[in-house]
């Protein structure tokens, strides 16, 4: 009994949960889309990394940072993007996404060198 | 390894009496068979041709007063010797160096001697004779031209030279005062010659000019060659010292076979110039040995020869004196040796009886006997010339023993032959005494004190110790008392091997034996002894192969399997392809990508730009440096900014509109 009533509660609690999303503008689920690629990308890098070991560790080091930092970076992105966020109200999503593209790029050329 | 170091240290010994006697006196001898095949090499020349002209005159001039053979017979007509003939007498008038001078008159003199028919006479021979002249100095030297001050030997030669070709060449005869002042200038330039302790004369020379120093070999080569040259020409007869044209020749014949073709025609051609000259032919005094034997019963033989090595006139050689090496009082003998017509020697059948083994000096003195020759060879007075007699030394009387150090009384006594093999065994302790004992008598009974008389103990680990056996009147004796020696010894107890070494120049059976061993019994080492040194290690092993290098590399490191690197490489495209489904279940879509033409061609010329960043990454991480990157991507970046800017701020009116509308 008791044990259906939990199942029950967190059903409640992610269907609530679930209903609150929905209302997510498109935008910004696209962006949690897109972190959740780079998080899990990143996930099976370490995966992998358990399994055969850290040579060559720069390499290694190179994926999962690539992964990890756009998904910061996606994470800044959401922020400046959300339209609740009152703090950023004055900022243009444009603008936004045009530090993203930039950052993306300066990342990249980092990870690129340090690759090997 | 034992016989080897006895011949070294007999080696060492006869160099050095060798250094020794060369102070006083010195062999010289005449031209061999082997200058004769190094004028020989002087004809094969590495690449097949000679480097100068002036190297294959003096070559050919090497070659020919060798007489090996007259290998070049050029004929040239008359003509071209008249057309040079000409241009060589217009030099010598227009000459104003000595070099000058001395080049055109040499050319006249040779083609003088080639032709007859082309007259090469100087008119004016007084006053070309009166301009060379006036370059000469007070000392008998010669300045090259008037403008230079300096004087040279070197220069001297030439000019002399040079004044003998203009005597032959004038067609009047020479103004005989002229001639005179001439000989009193080499009367006074043989004042300045030098003075080797072995009797060798030689000029030397101070002045360096612009060809480079002169050496004394060149001087007084050039010297010897103007002054037989002059000679020849002027038939005068110069009254030279005779020591010191002997002196010369002893100089040149000193050298030996000069390393360079330059040195070597200097030192044949002035050599040549000697035994050719009208002015007087030195005759050389050599032993084709200098080393005798008392016990084969050598006979000392003596050859007299000129300088190139060709017969003697009908001479007659005494041995006047001779002097032991070390002391200085001589004993005269003056005694005439048989000369040998058929093998050309003179021979000293018997030497003198109070010859006995050592090293001397042997003073010989050659007589001419016709009287003109007297005038015409000169012998250099008494000539002395070392001689080393050697002979079978005999060893008697030789014992070893050990004794008791107290009494002195002999414990054990062996009789050792120390021409044959030895291996006595003996036994002592810390408190007893060895002693050895023999005597060295020459082939005439004197007592002979070698140059070198060693005994040696070598410990069985190695360790040697080498003392030298002294002598006391007639007797050569060492006592080696052990209870001083315990501390030298290093207390080292066991077999020590016992060597003997006896060795000299003139000893013809010098010998390093070994005697056999004595078993020591010395104390223990107290604390403090010292330690004996360690043992040399094997030269040879200095130069043996060294141990081998291993080179350590680090090992690979361990790689996956490479289906599981495929298969995670798979994976990892996984969550992209998720990425791209969520997409479309989001809807999302690109309805709000512009329209218009303008604004649609910057939108997709900004995602080319990025498309293009990322390919120059991929281009950077496969084969691009840094800085070809970076410069690429500052263009891109520019680029980028521009269309980037318009697109989005274009994406940005256009929502602006929607919100205001």
């Amino acid at each position: 009994m008791g044990r259906s009533t939990t199942s029950k509660d967190a059903e409640a609690l992610f269907h609530s949960l679930h209903s609150a999303y929905a209302s997510t503008p498109t935008n910004l689920k696209i962006i949690d889309l897109y972190i959740m690629f780079a998080v899990v990308t990143a996930v099976i890098q370490v995966v992998y990394m358990a399994i055969v070991g850290s040579f060559p560790f720069n390499s290694f080091l190179s994926g999962e940072l690539s992964c990890v930092g756009t998904a910061v970076l996606a994470v800044c992105l959401r922020i400046q993007v959300n339209k609740e966020n009152k703090e950023f109200k004055d900022l243009p999503p444009e603008r936004a996404f045009a530090d993203f593209v930039l950052c993306n790029l300066v990342l990249h050329l980092v990870i690129m060198n340090f690759l090997g | 390894m034992a016989r080897n170091s006895v011949i070294l240290v007999l080696a060492s010994v006869l160099l050095a009496s060798i250094a020794l006697v060369c102070d006083s006196a010195a062999i010289f001898n005449p031209i061999s068979d082997a200058h004769r095949s190094a004028a020989l090499e002087l004809f094969s020349p590495s690449d097949g041709s000679f480097g100068s002209l002036e190297e294959t005159y003096e070559a050919i001039r090497t070659f020919e007063a060798l007489r090996v053979n007259r290998i070049l017979k050029c004929e040239l007509n008359d003509k071209a010797f008249a057309g040079i003939v000409t241009r060589l007498k217009d030099s010598v008038n227009a000459a104003n160096s000595l070099l000058d001078f001395y080049h055109s008159i040499g050319g006249l003199t040779l083609i003088k001697d080639q032709t007859s028919e082309v007259d090469v006479h100087l008119e004016d021979a007084d006053r070309i004779f009166r301009s060379i002249k006036a370059l000469s100095q007070s000392d008998g030297r010669w300045r090259y031209s008037s403008n230079n001050p300096e004087s040279s030997t070197y220069a001297a030669g030439i000019a002399l030279e040079t004044l003998a070709g203009v005597v032959s060449l004038a067609s009047s005869e020479i103004d005989h005062s002229l001639v005179a002042t001439l000989k009193n200038d080499i009367m006074k330039l043989f004042d300045g010659v030098e003075r080797y302790d072995d009797g060798a004369y030689y000029f030397d020379e101070k002045f360096v000019d612009a060809h480079g120093h002169q050496d004394p070999l060149s001087a007084s080569s050039s010297v010897v060659r103007g002054i037989t040259a002059f000679a020849t020409a002027t038939g005068e007869s110069l009254n030279l010292p005779g020591d010191k044209t002997l002196g010369l020749a002893k100089f040149f014949l000193g050298i030996e076979i000069p390393g360079s073709a330059k040195d070597l025609y200097h030192q044949i051609d002035a050599l040549a110039c000697l035994e050719n000259s009208r002015v007087s032919v030195p005759l050389i005094l050599s032993l084709p040995a200098t080393v005798l034997s008392v016990s084969r019963k050598d006979q000392l033989e003596v050859r007299v020869n000129t300088v190139l090595g060709s017969a003697s006139p009908p001479l007659s050689v005494k041995l006047m004196q001779i002097f032991s090496s070390g002391s200085k009082d001589a004993s005269v003998i003056d005694q005439e040796l048989k000369f040998d017509p058929e093998r050309a020697v003179h021979v000293l059948e018997t030497l003198p009886e109070n010859v006995d083994v050592g090293k001397y000096i042997f003073s010989f003195e050659i007589s001419l006997q016709d009287p003109e020759h007297k005038k015409r060879y000169m012998t250099g007075g008494r000539t002395k010339v070392p001689v080393y007699i050697t002979g079978v030394i005999e060893v008697n009387n030789a014992e070893i023993a050990v004794l008791d150090s107290d009494i002195g009384s002999i414990e054990l006594q062996k009789k050792l032959d120390l021409s044959g093999e030895n291996d006595v065994a003996l036994s002592a302790n810390h408190l007893q005494k060895l002693r050895l004992s023999f005597q060295l008598n020459t082939p005439l009974g004197h007592t002979f004190k070698p140059h070198q008389v060693f005994l040696k103990l070598r410990h069985e680990s190695g360790v040697e110790h080498i003392f030298v056996v002294g002598n006391s009147g007639k007797k050569f004796e060492i006592i080696l008392d052990f209870l001083g020696l315990v501390e030298k010894f290093f207390y080292l107890s066991g077999k020590y091997d016992i060597q003997l070494t006896v060795g000299d120049s003139v000893m013809e059976n010098s010998f390093l034996r070994p005697l056999g061993h004595v078993e020591l019994d010395l104390p223990d080492a107290p604390e403090k002894a010292a330690r004996p040194p360690p043992q040399p290690i094997d030269p040879y092993s200095r130069y043996g192969p060294k141990a081998e290098i291993t080179h350590i590399f680090r090992a690979p490191e361990k790689r996956p399997p490479r289906e599981l690197s495929l298969a995670f490489s798979g994976l990892v495209l996984l969550p992209f392809f998720g990425f791209l489904a969520g997409l479309l279940r989001l809807r999302a879509n690109l309805k709000n990508f512009p329209r218009s033409t303008v604004p649609a061609t910057f939108a997709i010329l900004f995602h080319l730009g990025i498309a293009s960043v990322l390919l120059l990454y991929a281009l950077f991480w496969f084969k691009l440096d840094l800085f070809t990157t970076l410069k690429a991507l500052g263009f891109l970046g520019i680029f980028l900014m521009f269309v980037g800017h318009r697109t989005l701020s274009h994406l940005a009116s256009v929502s602006a509109k929607l919100k205001s509308a």
